[in-house]
Formats: structure tokens, C-alpha cells, sequence
């Protein structure tokens, strides 16, 4: 069973068609110059409209994660034991991914990371992931 | 900003049978509920003026409480649901106590329940759970509802230097009240180490840092002071408070602290009280993470201090702050909504003195609190002795 594909809106577009050009952008904030993860039509700092996308360094650090053992849904089965992480980005906003790779179960908190992509279904959509970096 | 104290009051509650109810439905748990609380305040059906609901998963509509009122055969003059995940038991009831005391209505029926483990299986109930995540950037990375708060225990853990022990301490303190409630889901005698080696869920959580999954159904009642008068053993609401920070936990401002700190200190302040004021206190605790969490950011213990105080046995009967008498979500049972509205049956069972081998002796103020989500959506109640 295939794992489920986001289905992007007007909002979050651009974040996803970006992503199938391996690029992770964020939205920033040309008022106030906030940065936030998930993609608006508004700040959600600010409410302004005045946003603008600008691509992310990809250079990040683990918040905190956890190694799933108990999947919520059939198609995350067969993916089990999977790492569920919340990333820091640099540019200071913070991401719900999964720590993929080898080395993925010695994950800890504040360990260095960078943004990957990572094709899934028939079509390869690319999803943003992390992998550890040696520091 | 100071807030006069409440007046309402809470005239009748009750909960139903808990667990693997076979031929349950979501509906017929309200009823049930309904009935009971009813007979428990000593009023009937036509008292009744307000009506509200939660949410049930198994009746996902949306217009739940038309839906009920239909059902039960009462035509209400106000009628609305409440959406707000583990914290809707206590929004119910804060939204109760503001319409009776604009003068809207003189008893509000605020009734919850779900048949969610005979109804939809417990596989079926933990993908509906996992619907609470955001629907491009949590859920498809295989976020699920214990995950998430695996996510805080984590970063918990790490930063106060919680021990396994401190936490599993936290269960086996519910279990040990649960033993003393018969209508308790989960009774058998647990020990720490029974938790510690129970399988991994979501790392750090084993399957026995995580609440049931149950069929049930509770309602409560809510009343004018003045309309109180003729009913059997009010409780005042003395103070109520919320908390909103975020719904997703990628967007939660800290992974230590969480909405239940404003929402506490704004029911205290109104109830005139602090947190060591306490004497008994049911608190939401769908991982035993929640509750420990949620003890700090309230303040009723010190960063870092509330598994060791589990561990020391505070928060068990005979303790310093005896948290959730009844057994909690862990071991009393977890209907969604209705799990939320047990804390508050148990809360109202202590002050009236009615609460059997679980009574906190001379409790005369108990604090109730709600959290949905994903430690998002927090409403905190301080109930105290008529
Ligand atoms: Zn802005």
C-alpha cells in the first residue's frame, strides 16, 4: 500500500512544486519579516499578505523525534520502525519530517541534519526529509 | 483584568458502563448518560433549556446536538456542538456556566459519548485520531496522536533528565485509584516495571503510557444558582480559564510549556485561589507525558520534580495532591469527548463527598482540566464544596 501523497491547495502550492525540483522554500514575511513553516496566504505573524518565497538553506538540527513503532494507518505498516522528527531550519521555523538513511534509529536531539528528497509513488513525488550529517 | 467568581453551579452528572460495551451506539451512550444525570440532579427532561454536545467518531456529524436533541426528544431554545478534542468536555462545560449566568438558560445538558472501540475498532479509531495532524505537512511523514506526544516526551525527558521510572510512575498511581473504582476499565495491579517493559508505541511511550481506548457516555449538568436550589447536591464552579497556543504540534511555541499555564492561572485567579489551595485534582492524561506536563505547567510541582513526586506517591490518594481518583484515561477509560467529561463526574463525586473508597477526606476545592489536540486546546475549571 502506498504511502499518502500531500494534495497541495493555493496556500501550499508552491512549497510542494518546489520540492519536485529538489527545493525546500519557506515563506517570508516582507512587513514584518517573520518566517513560517507552514505555507498561508496570510503571516501568521504580521496577517499581512505580503509574502515572499525564498529558498531554505536545508541546514537544520533535531528538536526532537520519536521512533514509531505503532503506524496510524495501514500504508505506514510496512515502514515500520520509522523516525518522526521535528526539524530547527536555520532560518528559524520548524518542520514535522522523517529522518531517513541508514543510520536513521541513532537519531538524538540537537543532532545536525539536512533536507533530502525523497520520492514516493508511482509518480515520485518528492517529499522534504532529513538525513543526519556527520558535524 | 479580574473576573468575579462564578455562580453557576453543577447539579447532576454521571457517566455510563466504560470498556467493550457490544451493542452499544454512540447515541444510545448519550441517552444513557442523559437519563442518569437527570435522576442524579433530581430534575427532569423538561427542565431542560440548553443543550450542548461534543464530537463522536462514530456519528461524525455536523450537527450533533440537533441530532441528539432529536434522538433523546427535547426540543431546547439554545442547541449547539463544541469541537475541541480532549479539552471539549471542559469548554462544554465553561460554555454551560456562561449561559447560565447571561441569563440565557437555567439547565444546561452537556452530554458526550462514542461507542469508538466497538463502533469502529481500535486500528479504525487510532487513523481517525491521526486526522488531528496537518493534512500535507504532519500526516503524510506518519504522524499519528501517541507519536506527537512521543515528540514532546521526548524533548521532555531530555531537558528536565525525566527517568523511565518517574514516568511509568505516573500510570501506576492511575491504576492504583482505578482499583478502587468499580466501574474502572482497567484494575488489575501495575507496577513500574510492568510499564517500563510494556511494548514501545511511539519511542519514549510504551503502550502503557497511553490512555484506553473505551466505549462510553457522561453528561452534566449545569444550573442558575438560583435554580440550583431545588436540585439535589450542587457543586459550585468557582473558576474557569483557556489556553490556545497552536493546533498542530510543528507550530506549538515550546515543546515544555503549553496552554494549560494561562488557562490554570486564569481559573485560580477567578476562583480566588492558588494551585496549593488544592485538594484533589482530575487532570487530562492521554499519555502518562500529558499529565506530567501538564502538573508543571500548571504549577502544582516544580519543572522536572512531577514524576519524582509520582514516584514519592503525592499524587495518590493519601498524597499531597491526589490526581485523577477515578483512574484517569489510562485505566478509568477514553471515549473521546465523554473521557474528558469522567474527570469532571469524578471532580463533582469529591466534592459532594460521594466519591466512596476514593474520597479525599474534607476536599472542599478540586481543579479539572481538559487538553485537545496535541497539548493545543486547554480549559481548566477549580470546582468547590456547596
Ligand atoms: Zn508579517
Amino acid at each position: 500500500m502506498d504511502l499518502p501523497i500531500p494534495r497541495p491547495n493555493a496556500d501550499t502550492r508552491p512549497y510542494w512544486e518546489a520540492a519536485q525540483q529538489d527545493r525546500l522554500v519557506l515563506q517570508h514575511c516582507a512587513d514584518c519579516g517573520a518566517r513560517q513553516a507552514i505555507p498561508r496566504s496570510y503571516c501568521g505573524t504580521c496577517h499581512s499578505a505580503n509574502l515572499t518565497w525564498r529558498d531554505s538553506s536545508g541546514i537544520g538540527k533535531i528538536a526532537s523525534f520519536s521512533v514509531v513503532h505503532r503506524a496510524p494507518t495501514k500504508a505506514f505498516r510496512d515502514h515500520l520502525p520509522y523516525v518522526l522528527a521535528l526539524v530547527d531550519m536555520a532560518e528559524g521555523v520548524r518542520l514535522m519530517l522523517n529522518v531517513i538513511g541508514e543510520d536513521r534509529l541513532d537519531t538524538q536531539i540537537g543532532d545536525p541534519v539536512r533536507v533530502v528528497f525523497e520520492p514516493r509513488g508511482d509518480d515520485g513525488f518528492k517529499m522534504p526529509q532529513v538525513q543526519r550529517s556527520p558535524a | 483584568m479580574s473576573r468575579k467568581q462564578h455562580t453557576a453551579r453543577i447539579t447532576g452528572v454521571a457517566d455510563t458502563a466504560m470498556g467493550e460495551l457490544a451493542g452499544s451506539t454512540a447515541l444510545g451512550l448519550h441517552a444513557e448518560a442523559t437519563n442518569a444525570a437527570l435522576k442524579d440532579a433530581g430534575l427532569e427532561a423538561q427542565d431542560i433549556d440548553g443543550v450542548l454536545c461534543g464530537y463522536s467518531m462514530t456519528v461524525p456529524h455536523l450537527m450533533l446536538s440537533s441530532v441528539f436533541s432529536e434522538y433523546y426528544g427535547i426540543s431546547p431554545s439554545f442547541n449547539t456542538a463544541i469541537q475541541a478534542g480532549g479539552a471539549t468536555a471542559c469548554i462544554m462545560l465553561a460554555n454551560a456556566v456562561a449561559l447560565v449566568e447571561s441569563g440565557a438558560c437555567r439547565h444546561v445538558l452537556c452530554v458526550t459519548g462514542d461507542n469508538r472501540l466497538t463502533g469502529m475498532t481500535r486500528d479504525g479509531a487510532v487513523a481517525a485520531l491521526a486526522t488531528v495532524g496537518h493534512p500535507e505537512f504532519e500526516q503524510p511523514y506518519g504522524m499519528s496522536v501517541p507519536a506527537s506526544y512521543a515528540l514532546v516526551a521526548q524533548a521532555y525527558l531530555h531537558r528536565f533528565g525525566i527517568t523511565r521510572d518517574e514516568l511509568s510512575a505516573i500510570a501506576v498511581s492511575a491504576r492504583k485509584h482505578a482499583a478502587l473504582h468499580p466501574k474502572a476499565t482497567k484494575r488489575d495491579p501495575l507496577t513500574l516495571a510492568d510499564v517500563s517493559e510494556s511494548r514501545v508505541i511511539a519511542s519514549p511511550l510504551r503502550l502503557l503510557d497511553c490512555c484506553l481506548i473505551s466505549d462510553g457516555g457522561a453528561a452534566v449538568i449545569v444550573s442558575a444558582a438560583d435554580a440550583a436550589r431545588d436540585t439535589r447536591n450542587p457543586v459550585r464552579v468557582l473558576g474557569s480559564g483557556q489556553g490556545h497556543t497552536h493546533e498542530h504540534i510543528m507550530a506549538a511555541p515550546s515543546l515544555t510549556d503549553f496552554g494549560c499555564k494561562a488557562s490554570s492561572a486564569m481559573a485560580f485567579s477567578q476562583a480566588g485561589v492558588i494551585a496549593q489551595d488544592i485538594d484533589v485534582a482530575e487532570i487530562y492524561d492521554s499519555f502518562t507525558i500529558t499529565l506530567l506536563a501538564e502538573l508543571e505547567s500548571i504549577g502544582f510541582f516544580e519543572k522536572g520534580e512531577a514524576g519524582k513526586a509520582a514516584l514519592a506517591g503525592d499524587i495518590s490518594l493519601g498524597g499531597r495532591l491526589p490526581t485523577n481518583t477515578h483512574g484517569g484515561l489510562m485505566s478509568y477509560g477514553h471515549s473521546g469527548a465523554a473521557g474528558g467529561a469522567f474527570h469532571i463526574v469524578e471532580a463533582v463525586h469529591q466534592m459532594r463527598g460521594e466519591a466512596d473508597a476514593r474520597q479525599v477526606p474534607g476536599a472542599q476545592l478540586s481543579f479539572v482540566h481538559g487538553d485537545g489536540g496535541i497539548l493545543s486546546a486547554h480549559c481548566s475549571l477549580v470546582l468547590g464544596k456547596e
